[in-house]
């Protein structure tokens, strides 16, 4: 066979790329061990101490947890939210379908530092500045066009002649989508949710306008400890925020994997 | 057939779906929520950047005559076309392997195009920090090559922020490129080669052309994002790379200056909504999609 060069350059460029890609977040993590107060590369020891200073430190680990908080509190109510308006986007017949479908993606594609800005002003005006309700509703917006692209897909693909089915044979129309629809589409609900979840607890710009001055989210303290000093127990907690996204990355795989032998997507 | 998210369904799956009743109220929840909690706020957003306390248009002339708010403007999109073509140039290889690998090949590249969606972008652009620094990685292994001399100065400046950008946003280039690249039709090249055209020229001539609507919705997409972004240049920048979201932040969150804040969000906005109507004119919106 003849060798072609073309497509070795190509490829070889192509893997560098993809190397460039995913390699320069995890360098953080060797640095997260250092027993360096410089963020050395590669470091000269093993130590947990960057672990054990964020463990100890009250607001570190209460900010932490306030964002689990959020996160988890969004990400249930934008998933309802948004399965409900994707059973509307997903079946109805409507004109208005699409006008619905910008209204309810536009906050994944217009700036957010727009979104900061009208929500800011909203909530300075109404006693939500600084809330957790109004970290939520703020997190909420922001997370409902993910579980609306991941969710309306699925239900298009999903065969409605088994849900009326069951309605023919006598269940109420809520009862056949709870028993019959939502176990179908389970993995595109899961994933949805998840995205919602992670939409929440990395999302900075909004969070920066709308926290209070006690009630930070994980991402904000972060932001403003690299602004004052890159200190490693910022390495630690990104070594951390790393492992939680690549588990919840693993996990969606894993369900497009389910979804795709079920005959779904 | 496809169905298109947007624009209705197949016939196929017209024929076969009874509407349930009342199908069209299961979005009022969301709908009133984004309604209140952004639309109105939006509105208001508008507003604010006419009324001071009466219609007024000097916010506007204010940002379009004054040389320092034109200067930001201008590296705003400065930076958006240097981080789009930038990403083109090293996006294309990649979605051009992606789309002729065998399939269980491109699962495990797919990994790392998606897995950089879930970091992140705080990290990922700490991470950047701790590489470009003095002290940094990169210095260190160009010091040890003896490429350069000294330490060289690659954060807190406008190199930084590119290759912060870069990062970032190569992703949301790679990902419709692909989706168009693996549509394109292989045969085609192909015939051309048998009838005589050289590899580069079957490349120029039937497989670049192919692969535009690719290009194109990658490269929008990429423009729009990078024109609005907010951390990478707040913290890989340095004082002379001030973009338009950090303007808007200053004036509005530090100085309270919400008419001047608003008028310049509404000029991004208007920009951006402008690019979107075109990607979705030629594209469709739904390929904004990263679900499964």
């Amino acid at each position: 066979m003849k060798i072609n060069w073309n497509k070795i350059l190509i490829y070889s460029f192509a893997c560098l790329v993809l190397l460039f890609l995913i390699l320069p977040t995890f360098i953080v993590i060797p640095i997260s061990f250092s027993p360096s107060r410089f963020l050395e590369f590669p470091p000269p020891g093993f130590s947990l101490q960057w672990y054990k200073n964020f463990f100890s430190s009250d607001s570190w680990v209460n900010s932490f947890f306030f964002s689990l908080k959020v996160g988890f509190v969004t990400m249930i109510s934008a998933t309802i939210l948004g399965t409900l308006a994707s059973i509307t986007l997903a079946r109805s017949n409507s004109k208005w379908n699409s006008m619905l479908y910008y209204i309810m993606v536009t906050p994944m594609i217009v700036p957010l530092i727009i979104i900061a800005v009208a929500i800011y002003s909203l909530f300075i005006r109404t006693n939500l500045q600084g809330s957790f309700i109004g970290l939520v509703i703020a997190h909420t917006i922001i997370a409902i066009p993910y579980v609306i692209t991941t969710v309306v897909g699925s239900l298009r693909g999903f065969d409605i002649r088994i849900e009326q089915a069951a309605i023919s044979l006598g269940a109420h129309p809520f009862i056949a989508f709870m028993r019959v629809t939502v176990p179908i589409i389970s993995p595109a609900l899961i994933s949805g949710a998840l995205f919602a979840f992670i939409a929440s607890f990395d999302e900075l710009i909004v969070s920066i306008f709308v926290s209070g001055v006690f009630a930070k989210t994980l991402p904000v303290k972060m932001w403003e400890g690299i602004r004052l000093e890159i200190d490693p127990t910022i390495a630690a907690i990104a070594s951390i925020l790393i492992t939680i996204s690549v588990a919840l990355f693993a996990a969606i795989e894993l369900l497009k994997f389910i979804s795709n032998r079920k005959g779904l997507s | 057939m496809k169905p298109d998210l947007v624009h209705g369904v197949t016939a196929d799956q017209k024929k076969a779906r009874i509407p349930i009743q009342g199908v069209n109220l299961l979005a009022i929840p969301a709908l009133i929520f984004v309604l209140f909690f952004f639309i109105y706020p939006l509105i208001k957003v508008l507003f604010n950047s006419v009324l001071d306390p009466s219609f007024t248009l000097k916010h506007y002339v204010r940002f379009f005559s004054e040389p320092a708010y034109l200067q930001v403007l201008w590296i705003t999109i400065k930076t958006g076309l240097l981080v789009t073509f930038i990403c083109l140039v090293l996006g294309y290889p990649v979605a051009y392997m992606l789309a002729s690998v065998p399939d269980r090949v491109r699962n495990l590249l797919l990994i790392f195009v998606l897995l950089p969606f879930w970091t992140s972008f705080l990290v990922r652009t700490y991470a950047w920090i701790v590489i470009l620094q003095k002290e940094g990685i990169l210095n260190k292994t160009l010091l040890a090559l003896g490429i350069i001399e000294e330490p060289m100065k690659m954060v807190h400046n406008t190199f930084g922020v590119i290759i912060g950008l870069v990062h970032v946003l190569l992703p949301f280039m790679i990902l419709p490129l692909y989706s168009v690249m693996k549509n394109i039709d292989m045969d085609l090249v192909k015939s051309a080669q048998s009838l005589g055209a050289t590899p580069y020229k079957s490349f120029t001539k039937v497989f670049l052309p192919l692969s535009f609507p690719g290009i194109a919705a990658g490269s929008i997409l990429v423009f729009i994002i990078s024109i609005g972004y907010y951390v990478t240049p707040a913290l890989l920048g340095g004082r002379k790379d001030t973009m338009i979201s950090q303007l808007i932040a200053q004036q509005i969150g530090e100085q309270l200056n919400w008419g001047f804040g608003s008028a310049i969000a509404l000029v991004l906005l208007v920009v951006v909504l402008g690019l979107l109507y075109l990607f979705n004119r030629y594209f469709g919106l739904e390929k904004i999609s990263f679900g499964p």
